[in-house]
């Protein structure tokens, strides 16, 4: 998928305008957060397991290689087969290969981001297989030809209508005068369209939320159970992974699955959590022939040993997405490239470079928010502020800005003028705004107001308040 | 493209060098065979601890708030006249697909002399499968369904309406309660083909965040609990 985050400013300006888009994304405070709070609120346990998962996950990555090859051993005892992939032209490219060698025609799919990382549906359309996104949500965004916006809820930015004209513009085979506006019907017409796809494929290819080291299995959540019916009806059954999605054991793995669904959507656990280890056995009348899983880096390993390493513990819950004002306002489309939110803000540059994704980082007001409910006690927006700085080092902020910020530093790095300076304009600013106490129009700060007024300052600054307050 | 081989040993080889660690460190070694072998269990919350009885009822209330249906039994022989009442209710043919599973051949499936018995893997023409539960957890009020002949995974997915029959005894109060089962009948490390956790009938919120039942896999979910009067102390 070729970035657009370079434009974010321009797609964020787009996103606001768009009405569709902007009734769309009201559903997300609205839906995911009360549910979140709920949840977290009702199990008194949850602040105590956010700790032992960041733990899990720190430990995990510290001995990564390890747990890796402790994998793998088990999935090839299992009869399955573990292909490493260091780039996502490379993973692309192995998944291609091993469906061309199947003959595959049609390959369902059930919802992965690292998929999307590495450009699967085009590399398989270009060969002449057909994917078939089961995910309602990635479903009605593949026929949109668009790409998600959200990590579990990848057509959040889609209203019902949109939906109803889209099936209506391609499932030409059902009678025209059916009745599509309830969510309902259009649940049940994807249902019977898809119905018949699982049983067709060839190859089926799912996500994994977890893979577990101490057995060898690839875990997978879904609500719908589209998942399921894509990896045990084809012959073959291919799993995207990156590698930092290892976890040690079974009980490792569950304490995540509490986190997850609570972080997510606010249920407990997802309906359906299936684990799977290997191809089928020996007596099994259904499940997959054969049973790959296809270890991506892409990056991930350079992360590790750097300030960036604590991104390596998310777990993809969507929490910092739905908590996040500026992707409350804009969705996740604006971000230009397959993660967005603050989630995306941190990882896109380490996956595509800051050079590409530098806008991302700064697109956050640092409220907070995001990492207050990581369950993996991500610090988000430390991690933005990283980014910044290096975005500053390496001379890619504008001209204005640094000239603006270096200004600054010579009267900042000289207290006495700066305390002078700034009284002066504090009472300066007073005396412009007058009564109405805020200015339309500023002189270096067009920009800012642009859009919303400037508050003035009250006459005095804080350092001479704070000496008043020291007097009494 | 380079071979496998060598892309596992580049990957590998950064990571190592991103931790700056060596391959064979002993003492990293150790650290991970531990934990694997261990498998230590981290919190487990509170309402997972319980005793059968405790188990059950909250087995029952979790899966009835997921939109599950549960009813109880008290012995075996009435699995199959509760199975047929339960179609009946629901306007559903009496027909069902089942697995080969000993508890399950041996009901006394004569009793409901309406009921039509396929066994085998679904087919799409299914509307109804029966399934028994490997085990359960009361913490979410969770089925813990495991592949085999016994229960073929593609009757908790492919038909509409998903019968689940479990026994008391069998439902553990965590995941973690549940993982000592699955040890304990395949030995350590070793796992069933597929495990399913099934906790209510598909759902999706893909359409604006309304939640609707049966998305691709089963709109009904029914339980049947086999709890005999002195199982459950």
């Amino acid at each position: 998928m070729q970035p657009t985050s370079k434009s974010f400013k321009r797609n964020a300006a787009g996103a606001l305008s768009d009405e569709q888009l902007q009734r769309a994304l009201l559903n997300v405070p609205r839906g995911f957060v009360k549910k979140r709070a709920d949840a977290a609120a009702a199990l008194p346990e949850f602040e105590q397991l956010r700790d032992q998962g960041r733990e899990i996950k720190n430990h995990t990555l510290e001995h990564l290689d390890l747990y890796l090859e402790a994998f793998e051993e088990k999935v090839v005892e299992a009869g399955g087969y573990v292909h490493w992939a260091t780039t996502a032209q490379e993973a692309c490219d192995l998944v291609v290969r091993l469906c061309l060698d199947r003959e595959a025609q049609t390959v369902t799919k059930g919802k992965s981001m690292i998929s999307e990382e590495i450009g699967l549906n085009a590399g398989l359309e270009k060969m002449n297989i057909e994917p078939v996104e089961t995910d309602l949500g990635e479903y009605i965004i593949q026929l949109r030809g668009e790409t998600p916006s959200h990590l579990i809820a990848p057509a959040v930015h889609v209203t019902k209508e949109q939906i109803e004209a889209d099936f209506r513009r391609f499932h030409t085979e059902l009678p025209e005068e059916r009745n599509l506006h309830e969510p309902a019907s259009l649940v049940h017409e994807a249902r019977q369209i898809l119905r018949q796809k699982y049983i067709d494929a060839d190859v089926g290819i799912t996500g994994a939320n977890f893979l577990i080291a101490e057995t060898g299995t690839s875990v997978i959540v879904t609500n719908e159970g589209n998942g399921d019916l894509t990896q045990i009806l084809p012959k073959t059954h291919i799993v995207l992974a990156s590698i930092e999605k290892v976890v040690p054991t079974l009980e490792d793995a569950s304490t995540l699955v509490r986190l997850l669904a609570r972080s997510a959507t606010g249920q407990d656990i997802s309906n359906y959590t299936t684990f799977s280890t290997g191809p089928k056995r020996r007596g099994d009348p259904d499940g997959p022939q054969e049973y790959h899983v296809v270890l991506l880096d892409n990056g991930r390993s350079s992360m590790l040993g750097t300030e960036f390493q604590e991104m390596l513990r998310c777990i993809r819950c969507g929490a910092c997405l739905n908590h996040c004002p500026v992707y409350q306002a804009v969705g996740g489309h604006a971000y230009g490239w397959v993660y967005s939110g603050p989630m995306g803000s941190v990882l896109t540059p380490n996956l595509i470079g800051v050079n590409e994704a530098g806008h991302l980082p700064n697109a956050s007001t640092f409220c907070g928010r995001c990492e207050e409910v990581c369950p993996m006690r991500i610090p988000l927006p430390k991690m933005m502020r990283h980014w910044r700085e290096r975005e500053f080092e390496k001379h890619l902020t504008p001209f204005a800005v640094r000239r603006g910020l270096g200004v600054w530093a010579w009267f900042a790095l000289r207290p006495k003028f700066y305390q002078r300076l700034t009284s002066w304009a504090a009472r300066l600013l007073k005396w412009r705004a007058g009564r109405a106490g805020r200015m339309e129009s500023l002189p270096l700060a067009s920009g800012w107001v642009k859009y919303r007024d400037f508050p003035a300052p009250q006459g005095k600054t804080f350092q001479q308040m704070w000496k008043e307050r020291d007097n009494v | 493209m380079s071979d496998n081989a060598t892309r596992r040993e580049q990957i590998l080889g950064r990571i190592r060098t991103s931790l700056n660690v060596d391959a064979d460190a002993m003492d990293r070694l150790e650290t991970v065979a531990d934990r694997l072998e261990d498998h230590t269990r981290n919190t487990v919350p509170e309402r997972a601890v319980g005793t059968v009885a405790q188990n059950v009822k909250q087995f029952c209330e979790r899966m009835e708030a997921v939109n599950g249906t549960v009813e109880q039994v008290k012995t075996p022989s009435e699995i199959p006249g509760a199975i047929a009442n339960y179609l009946r209710l629901h306007n559903l043919p009496q027909k069902i697909r089942r697995g080969s599973d000993p508890a399950l051949e041996k009901l006394p499936w004569g009793k409901a002399r309406t009921l039509e018995v396929g066994v085998g893997i679904a087919r799409k023409t299914d509307e109804v499968s029966v399934s028994r539960a490997f085990a359960a957890v009361a913490e979410s009020g969770t089925l813990v369904m495991t592949s085999g002949s016994d229960n073929p995974t593609s009757l908790n997915f492919l038909p509409e309406n998903h019968i689940v029959v479990v026994e008391s005894g069998r439902i553990a109060g965590s995941y973690e309660d549940a993982w000592d089962v699955v040890r304990a009948v395949y030995g350590d490390g070793e796992m069933p083909r597929t495990v399913n956790l099934i906790s209510g009938p598909s759902r999706t919120g893909d359409i604006e965040q309304k939640i609707e039942l049966g998305a691709h896999g089963p709109r009904r979910l029914h339980v049947i609990v086999l709890n005999r009067p002195n199982s459950a102390k």
